[in-house]
């Protein structure tokens, strides 16, 4: 018994690894532009498509499709900003709130189109197989792509708090006006911020596509588990995006362990519910 | 400026005597289901507009409201045999005491962060009712066949009766929302959605107005739902409890114009022919091209007329200023 306990436990951090590499990039989208990105799952729908394409058509293995995914990913998060989402950054709220779920539903509905509503999946790819340690079934795609996750989690915070580009980002989630006022192009960094927000999808769409079904419709249940998870960790928080995540992948797995596999979302969306009834700016937020 | 008011109320005949008169000329039955989708969306637009427009509160979990009315008057009837009139009043409550218990919480939170907790409500209920083996679980519950009649609020052998009954429904819930925005309760709700502080501090009871509005809102979404039930004689989680019906129901009012009576009518009168359209002509291949339409749809609105069309209509009729 302590046994599955303890596997429980390891899967649930594995998917909370990649949980909290989705949510780093809708927290940094929401906290620098007070905008929700309703097609955040979108987007990893298509990272995950992109690297299964790769791997279809040319053989190129989503480990080193992840370049690839980031850079798309990135150019079309900007697009979006450009042609869409700045659009409505003056506007009425609502129409801020309704826009991403229009882009939501277009880009999902264009993957089907496409592609056809079918599950899909990569065969064989570098990454596969599973260790045993101590009696504890490992996935080694899943193990990788955690550790991937951390990669990059680490590597957006020290952008942030390290660079003269990544201070200028923080210092606009901060203060919108005093920025402006220091003489940062706050448009330009919305914009630099959708894209990595973005991109960061994009990776973790790489690192999923080795071992999750990749569908049309897969985003939608990653994206609505993200702002359960960017609530918990505290709006626009980097550092609490990412605890939140793993939090997030244990309370998950573990509530489906003791109760019921089903309710297993349930449970995330209660603790979103709970988080803000408790604390609105987020439990590890100020 | 007097006789303005009196000028809308004749075009709101005129446009009433057209709609009661509309089954009897056009006898095609797709049309006539286009319509009473039509008024069943706007009843939900008119709903929402209650909370969303005046109070300022944006709902994306109407839908469960909605479930919450279908599913209580089909599963009185089924286990109990419950007149589906009674249980649309029933459903209506129930539907009013889970929006308090979910709109309590609630009750501090503004704008996104209130949007995402309604479509974290919306999907907690849906999963519920996916796995309540009770109520049918995923299977969902089929109604029994009862007599055609007014009485038993069944109609098998055309649809007009369900066209006259859903106008009606749209009628009160119009009224409903005309009183309250006449009314002092629509000038708090307003007053609440201008500056949640502001209203706190000039002593309005914020947490009971926002909980009048929910309550509202819920009731007549609810009867929307019952009346879908006994419309289509079938319903599922998947059928009343998704979020995009919840979206489609936000759009309305957001595309009519959120904050006026008419706004969420004159939306649902364009939104829903499109949906409804495209679905029919270019859904039934299942290559997503209809949605794909709406989600551009959605797109384009919230870019260019995210205040609405309302405001074009209205401004027509005041002439130039």
């Amino acid at each position: 018994m302590p046994d599955q306990l303890m596997q429980q436990i390891v899967n649930g951090l594995l998917i909370g690894f990649m949980y909290s590499l989705i949510a780093i990039g809708l927290t940094l989208i929401w906290g620098v532009m007070n905008i929700v990105n309703f097609a955040h799952g979108d987007f990893l729908m298509v990272g995950m498509f992109t690297s299964f394409w790769l791997y279809t058509l040319y053989g190129l293995d989503p480990l080193f499709s992840i370049p690839i995914c980031t850079a798309l990913l990135f150019v079309m998060g900007i697009l979006i900003y450009r042609f869409i989402v700045s659009k409505v950054m003056s506007g009425p709220m609502l129409a801020q709130l309704v826009v991403t779920f229009g882009v939501s539903i277009f880009i999902s509905n264009l993957a089907v189109y496409f592609w056809t509503p079918d599950f899909r999946q990569i065969t064989n790819p570098l990454l596969s197989g599973t260790w045993e340690v101590a009696g504890i079934l490992l996935s080694i795609p899943k193990f990788v792509a955690s550790i991937g996750s951390v990669i990059t989690s680490l590597a957006v915070f020290l952008f942030l708090k390290k660079t003269r580009t990544g201070k200028a980002v923080l210092a606009t989630e901060m203060d919108r006006e005093a920025a402006l006022l220091m003489g940062i192009n706050t448009d330009r960094i919305n914009s630099l911020s959708f894209g990595i927000g973005a991109a960061l999808v994009g990776i973790a769409g790489a690192f999923l596509s080795t071992y999750y079904y990749i569908y049309p419709q897969v985003g939608g249940t990653f994206g609505l588990i993200a702002f359960s998870i960017v609530a918990l960790g505290g709006f626009g928080s980097i550092e609490g995006a990412f605890i939140a995540g793993i939090l997030v992948g244990l309370v998950q797995t573990l509530g489906g362990y003791f109760f019921d596999p089903s309710y297993k979302y349930a449970i995330v969306f209660m603790i979103y519910l709970i988080t803000v009834w408790i604390r609105p700016q987020g439990l590890l937020g100020w | 400026m007097r006789n303005i008011p009196s000028r809308q109320f004749v075009s709101a005949g005129i446009a009433l005597i057209l709609l009661i008169v509309f089954p009897l000329v056009v006898t095609n039955t797709f049309y006539q289901h286009v319509m009473i989708i039509f008024f069943m969306f706007a009843v939900m637009g008119v709903a929402w507009n209650i909370m969303g427009g005046y109070a300022g509160m944006f709902s994306f979990g109407q839908v469960a409201f909605f479930g919450i009315g279908a599913y209580t008057s089909s599963f009185l009837l089924i286990a109990y045999h419950v007149n589906p009139w009674i249980g649309l009043v029933i459903g209506g409550l129930v539907a009013g005491l889970v929006a308090i218990a979910i709109g309590y919480p609630c009750s501090n939170l503004r704008g996104h962060y209130f949007a995402i907790a309604s479509i974290a409500f919306g999907e907690i209920v849906k999963t519920l009712f996916n796995n309540w083996k009770l109520v049918g679980a995923a299977e969902g519950l089929s109604l029994p066949m009862l007599d055609s009649g007014f009485k038993n609020f069944m109609f098998h052998a055309s649809k007009i009766p369900y066209y006259y009954t859903i106008l009606a429904f749209l009628l009160i819930s119009l009224i409903v929302c005309y009183l309250v925005s006449t009314s002092k309760m629509g000038y708090y709700f307003r007053a609440i959605k201008e500056g949640h502080d502001v209203a706190k501090v000039l002593g309005i009871n914020v947490v009971r107005y926002r909980l009048f509005a929910i309550v509202i809102s819920a009731f007549l979404t609810a009867m929307a739902g019952t009346f879908y039930a006994q419309y289509v004689l079938y319903i599922d989680p998947e059928s009343v409890m998704l979020l995009p019906i919840s979206v489609q129901i936000v759009l309305i009012s957001m595309l009519g114009g959120a904050g006026s009576v008419m706004g969420p009518v004159i939306g649902a009168a364009i939104l829903i022919p499109i949906s409804e359209g495209t679905r029919v002509w270019l859904g039934h291949k299942g290559t997503g091209i209809d949605m794909l339409i709406y989600g551009f749809l959605i797109t384009l609105i919230s870019v260019y007329q995210p205040k609405g069309v309302w405001g074009l209509f209205s401004n027509l009729g005041r002439g130039t200023r």
